[in-house]
C-alpha cells in the first residue's frame, strides 16, 4: 500500500524520499516556490513553501514527507505568512515594476498577485545596487536579486562556469560575478547558458528584447502561477 | 417601532497627487460612464476636479504619488486628518514608484545635474526660493509617513480597478482586486 500523508485534509500518496513540495504538486496541489527548481537538491531559501506539517513549519521543499502526517498550506495563516515573507523581499531590493522587463513574467510578482499583496508595508530599504551592463548579450540588474542562487547553481552545476557567487552577509549579502573586475564581460558567460534563463524574477535580462512582447499580453498578465505550475507538472 | 431611515448622504471624496504624474486621476477619469453612477454616491472636497485647495473633513482620501518634498508631507498629514479612509491609490504611493528611482543617489548631485550641469546651461544654480518646498533626502512610498488603510496598486491602476476598489468601499464591503485587476505595472 502506497505511504499518505493529509496535506490541508486531502490525502497526498508519497514514495519514500520525495519531499512534501514534489509529493504535493504532483498529486495536483499546489504549493509556492521561488529558490525551488526540480533539476536541483532544494536551496530553502525563499521560505514561499513554508507549510506546517505536524504542528511545525517547515519548508516543503526540504523536508521529506511522512507517513500519516497532517500539513497545512493553502490556509488563511499560511498565505498571511507568506504574503508577509514576499513583503520583507520586496522592501529589501528596489522592485520597481513599472520599468522592470521581466514585469508580467516575474515570479515574485506572481506570487505577489496570488497572495494578494497589496502593499510592501514595511520600510522599504532602498539599497544601492548598480547595474552591469558591460556583458554584450546580457544585462545584471541586481537591483531585483532574491538571492535564489538558482544561476549560482546552474553555472556551476549544469553550465560548468561557476559564473555567479553570493557573497556577504545578512543585508549586505548580494550577488556578485566570478571575475576580477567584477563585470559580467569578463567571464565566459553566454546567452544560451541555463543560468542565462533560470531567473525567477529580472536580474538576468537578454539585451534588445525589452518589451517586444507588451505588459498586459505576458504570462502572468493572462494566467495565475498557481495554474500555470499545476499545468507544467501534468505535462 | 421600526427604525428612523437614515437619510441618503452623500460620501464626501478628496484626492490629490503627491510625487505623481497624474497618470492615476486619468485612469479614475477611465472609469468613463461609471462617473455618472460615481457622482450620485459621492461629492467631491479638495481634488483636481473642483480645484479647491484645502482639504476638509472627507470620507475618503485618494492620494497618489509619493512623498518626496516638505510640502507633499504636510499634504499628506492634511488629508489624514481629514479623511476617516485613506488610500494609496498607484505605484508611486505604494511603493515610491519612479520618483524613488533617485533615492540611489544623493540628493545634492541630483540637484547639481539638473540646476548646474546640464548641457546647454549658462550660470545655473540650484532653486533657493523660500517658497519653493524642501526636497526631501528620500522619495517615501506615503504608508512610510502616515497610517494608511487601504493599497491599490498599479501604473496606474486601472479604470477597472479603481471602479471595483471604490463600489466595494462604498457599498461597505472590504475592497478585494480579484480576477487580474491586481497588477503591479
Amino acid at each position: 500500500m502506497t505511504k499518505q500523508f493529509l496535506l490541508d485534509g486531502q490525502p497526498v500518496p508519497f514514495e519514500d524520499g520525495q519531499t512534501i513540495l514534489e509529493a504535493a504538486r504532483k498529486a495536483g496541489h499546489y504549493i509556492p516556490s521561488l529558490c525551488w527548481h526540480q533539476d536541483f537538491p532544494p536551496h530553502g531559501s525563499c521560505k514561499l513553501c513554508i507549510v506546517k506539517a505536524a504542528g511545525r513549519h517547515v519548508s516543503a521543499c526540504a523536508t521529506p514527507a511522512k507517513e500519516g502526517w497532517e500539513v497545512e498550506s493553502n490556509t488563511p495563516e499560511m498565505n498571511g505568512e507568506r504574503r508577509g515573507l514576499l513583503q520583507m523581499l520586496f522592501v529589501e531590493g528596489n522592485h520597481f515594476c513599472p520599468s522592470c522587463e521581466k514585469s508580467g513574467n516575474c515570479e515574485l510578482q506572481a506570487l505577489g498577485y496570488e497572495y494578494e499583496m497589496l502593499t510592501p508595508r514595511f520600510r522599504h530599504f532602498f539599497p544601492e545596487r548598480p547595474v552591469d551592463a558591460s556583458h554584450p548579450d546580457m544585462l545584471l540588474d541586481f537591483n531585483r536579486c532574491i538571492f535564489c542562487e538558482l544561476c549560482v547553481r546552474a553555472s556551476r552545476d549544469v553550465d560548468g562556469k561557476s559564473v555567479f557567487a553570493l557573497t556577504g552577509r545578512g543585508i549586505h549579502k548580494h550577488l556578485t560575478v566570478n571575475a576580477e573586475s567584477g563585470r559580467l564581460a569578463d567571464t565566459d558567460f553566454s546567452k544560451d547558458d541555463l543560468a542565462a534563463r533560470i531567473c525567477p524574477v529580472g536580474v538576468i535580462l537578454p539585451k534588445g528584447r525589452g518589451f517586444a512582447v507588451p505588459i498586459g499580453e505576458r504570462t502572468f498578465d493572462t494566467e495565475t502561477i498557481r495554474s500555470k505550475t499545476l499545468k507544467e507538472e501534468e505535462s | 417601532m421600526s427604525p428612523t431611515p437614515v437619510p441618503a448622504r452623500k460620501l464626501r471624496v478628496a484626492t490629490t497627487s503627491l510625487a505623481g504624474c497624474f497618470g492615476c486621476h486619468m485612469s479614475f477619469l477611465d472609469i468613463d460612464e461609471h462617473l455618472f453612477e460615481l457622482v450620485e454616491l459621492v461629492e467631491f472636497d479638495r481634488s483636481p476636479l473642483t480645484d479647491i485647495k484645502d482639504v476638509g473633513p472627507c470620507d475618503i482620501g485618494l492620494i497618489e504619488g509619493g512623498v518626496c518634498n516638505a510640502e507633499n508631507v504636510h499634504v499628506l498629514r492634511e488629508f489624514r486628518r481629514n479623511c476617516k479612509t485613506l488610500i494609496a491609490l498607484g505605484a508611486c504611493a505604494v511603493n515610491g514608484g519612479l520618483p524613488a528611482q533617485r533615492n540611489h543617489l544623493p540628493l545634492s548631485e541630483c540637484l547639481r545635474e539638473v540646476y548646474q550641469f546640464r548641457p546647454g546651461l549658462e550660470n545655473g544654480q540650484i532653486p533657493n526660493d523660500p517658497e519653493l518646498p524642501l526636497p526631501l533626502d528620500k522619495v517615501r512610498p506615503i504608508h512610510e509617513v502616515v497610517r494608511v488603510d487601504y493599497f491599490l496598486p498599479g501604473c496606474p491602476p486601472s479604470g477597472p480597478a479603481i471602479w471595483k476598489f471604490l463600489t466595494d468601499l462604498i457599498a461597505g464591503r472590504t475592497p478585494r482586486l480579484a480576477n487580474g485587476l491586481l497588477h503591479y505595472d
